[in-house]
């Protein structure tokens, strides 16, 4: 009854490819938007910022980056978790080396050096695809890995390897405390949410998933295949790259080696795989779903009366995670966000049944 | 041989001509102590080995029915942990026993509730699906079995021979339990040969193996068949667990390195099980290598931290192989390029 677009008459180019077309989505995102910047900081407290809310939603950047090049190239990766690492370290050693650098510079650099290296090992994906990607890409992850813990000049000389950082400091604005944390990564995952979703609807989106889709279809059809891949190489690393910087920056504060290992990578693929594949939307469900059951699991035993230890819980945790991507592969390979999208064409018809 | 051959072939020989200089040149260098050298060399068959078990289990699941199996190492430390956790209460040959069955029982479990849902679907989906089963079992292998360290007591002799001490100074060092861990493996193999030539079973395997529709309208069943070929992996995987957990301990770390798997089977083949084989063995050796010879260089030149290239020898080398030659050494030449 409330949300359909009845009577949206589009009359103008501008306004039927705007980015929401229906005055009820448009009215749900702001209220969205304005809901997590004003109401979330009110009522959050100081433990959810640092362990659920800025977790997830630096995580939902590096998903994002992850389900453009999975979820609409079709190109697989397991070493995300590396450019995560390249985009943090490389942030860190511009602020260690150039101090007065702005930190929305750093994360540029970040984004820029990640995705450098993310087309470097995308390179293999012109010549080999699927199975044979996920070995080139699982190199990326070891050899970032060593290379961070063996390189001196990656961690500034530091004996234990390990890595600190001050408080971002922006324009005079110090990012110490949990809330403002909280701000600055919001507001960048509303820039990079919006740049995401307008790739991924524009050209270069379009010619990534036609080269998902059918690869020599999509080369008959005048679309250049490395052109497509690489960019979608490059944009998901520079994602992930920027995710890393923030993780390292604002979540991490310090990191030690391996701080992005190969779990990571592969967090980020079940992120996108119960998120759903190909949509942005799917990647902040994925993140979110990652960060909070294993907190779920840590309490709910607790509520019952039934202490588990924490390996355990953490077996546990592995045993869900495994099961329900199988169970999302077979039952609905198009994640959270196909139930929400099920969800939202009820809505559309109801009271009604048809 | 002819030029056309010689062209098809060159990347083998290329490899083979690398893999000789690499043998040479530490040779020249080493030649104060040629028994280190073989020593090194001997300790990277070893580890070859055990990546060549693995990698063999792997090609076989992929063979038949085209998955690429991102749990065989997740199956090699749950049969591990199997073996060594009853072994604690029953005698060895009982534990082994119990062991396979619990292998075949969860290779029927992963038939019907994940591969028989999933026919059909992209060789990407299929990796994801296996990615879930590894967790899956992980985390239920340690919930089941604990997860300290184990220890499998195969009864092996523990104490090192020196061989050849009349040809070089002080001898090589060569540990009896390698002897027998491979002896072990190849006796699995060859046990896996007789299988698949000499059985009515295993020439359906390879029918299956070789054309999926000729083998189903010929009146093979493909389920049972996957039933068979995921337990005779996890037979393969038990086998390779009980020698690394013999030599090591039985511990989640041996995860981790089975991974090393995926390269191993890109640079021999994915359909190859010689491939897989020989695969493991030059990985096994070529890490070693590196990282006894090639590391200490690279840490001086470059003032690194350490070395520890061993860590990403296998996966670099496997993309150096797929971008010269994808198939792998001994695979089907027919590869999906794009």
């Amino acid at each position: 009854m409330l949300y359909r677009e009845n009577g949206q008459f589009k009359t103008s180019y501008a306004a039927d490819q705007q980015l929401l077309p229906i005055v009820q989505d448009r009215f749900f995102v702001w209220g969205l938007v304005l809901l997590a910047f004003v109401a979330v900081p009110l009522f959050a407290s100081d433990y959810w910022f640092r362990a659920l809310i800025v977790p997830f939603l630096i995580l939902s950047i590096a998903a994002i980056g992850l389900n453009i090049l999975v979820g609409y190239c079709g190109q697989i990766s397991l070493g995300h978790a590396g450019f995560m690492a390249v985009g943090a370290y490389a942030a860190y050693n511009l602020v260690v080396r150039v101090p007065e650098v702005n930190f929305l510079l750093a994360l540029v650099v970040a984004g820029a050096a990640a995705a450098l290296v993310g087309v470097f090992f995308g390179i293999p994906s012109l010549r080999i695809k699927g199975l044979y990607l996920s070995v080139a890409t699982l190199a990326a992850q070891f050899f970032l890995d060593w290379v961070f813990i063996r390189v001196k000049w990656f961690t500034n000389y530091s004996p234990s390897g390990s890595v600190s950082t001050s408080p971002v400091e922006l324009f005079g604005w110090v990012i110490d405390a949990p809330r403002d944390k909280y701000w600055f990564v919001l507001a960048i995952v509303v820039v990079m949410t919006v740049a995401a979703k307008n790739l991924t609807r524009g050209a270069i989106g379009r010619s990534w998933m036609a080269i998902r889709d059918m690869d020599v279809a999509a080369e008959v059809i005048g679309i250049r295949p490395m052109h497509a891949k690489l960019t979608a190489f490059a944009v998901s690393a520079f994602f992930a790259g920027v995710a890393g910087a923030l993780w390292g920056f604002v979540h991490l504060g310090a990191w030690e080696p391996l701080a992005f290992n190969v779990n990571l990578s592969f967090n980020l693929l079940f992120m996108i795989i119960i998120g759903g594949m190909g949509s942005i939307l799917g990647s902040f469900f994925g993140a979110a779903f990652i960060v909070v059951l294993p907190l779920l699991l840590n309490q709910i035993p607790e509520w019952f009366g039934i202490p588990l230890s924490t390996a355990a819980i953490s077996h546990l945790e592995f045993m869900i995670f495994g099961a329900l991507i199988v169970l999302f592969l077979i039952a609905e390979p198009h994640g959270l966000a196909r139930l929400w999208a099920i969800g939202k064409e009820k809505l559309r018809l109801w009271p009604f049944p048809h | 041989m002819n030029a056309k051959k010689l062209k098809k072939n060159w990347p083998v020989y290329v490899l083979g001509a690398l893999l000789a200089a690499g043998l040479i040149a530490p040779l020249a260098t080493g030649a104060s102590a040629p028994g280190f050298f073989i020593e090194v060399a001997i300790g990277g068959l070893m580890s070859g080995v055990l990546y060549s078990l693995v990698a063999l289990g792997f090609v076989l699941i992929f063979k038949a029915s085209g998955v690429f199996n991102f749990a065989q190492g997740a199956m090699v430390l749950f049969a591990a942990l199997a073996l060594a956790r009853m072994s604690e209460v029953m005698p060895l040959w009982l534990a082994f026993g119990l062991a396979i069955l619990i292998m075949i029982v969860f290779a029927w479990v992963v038939e019907r509730l994940v591969l028989r849902h999933l026919v059909n679907q992209e060789g990407v989906v299929l990796l994801m699906a296996t990615l879930g089963v590894t967790y899956f079992l992980d985390g239920f292998g340690q919930t089941v079995w604990g997860s300290d360290v184990y220890k499998i007591e195969l009864g092996l002799p523990k104490e090192p021979m020196i061989l050849l001490q009349d040809v070089f100074d002080g001898g090589v060092l060569v540990g009896k339990e390698d002897l027998f861990a491979a002896v072990i493996a190849a006796l699995l193999v060859l046990c896996l040969a007789v299988f698949f030539q000499k059985t009515p079973t295993g020439r359906a395997l390879r029918a299956v193996a070789d054309d999926h529709q000729a083998a189903q309208s010929i009146g093979i069943p493909l389920n049972r068949i996957w039933v068979i070929v995921w337990s005779v992996a996890g037979v393969v995987a038990l086998v390779a667990g009980m020698i690394w957990g013999a030599k090591l301990g039985v511990q989640f770390s041996l995860q981790l390195v089975a991974l090393k798997a995926l390269p191993v089977v890109i640079l021999g083949g994915l359909t190859s099980v010689p491939g897989a084989i020989l695969g493991g063995l030059i990985i096994g050796v070529g890490e070693k290598f590196a990282e006894v010879f090639l590391a200490p260089v690279l840490t001086s030149k470059f003032d690194l931290a350490g070395g520890g290239i061993e860590y990403w020898f296998a996966y670099v080398l496997a993309l150096l192989f797929l971008l010269v030659r994808p198939e792998g050494l001994f695979g089907e030449k027919h590869i999906d390029r794009v």
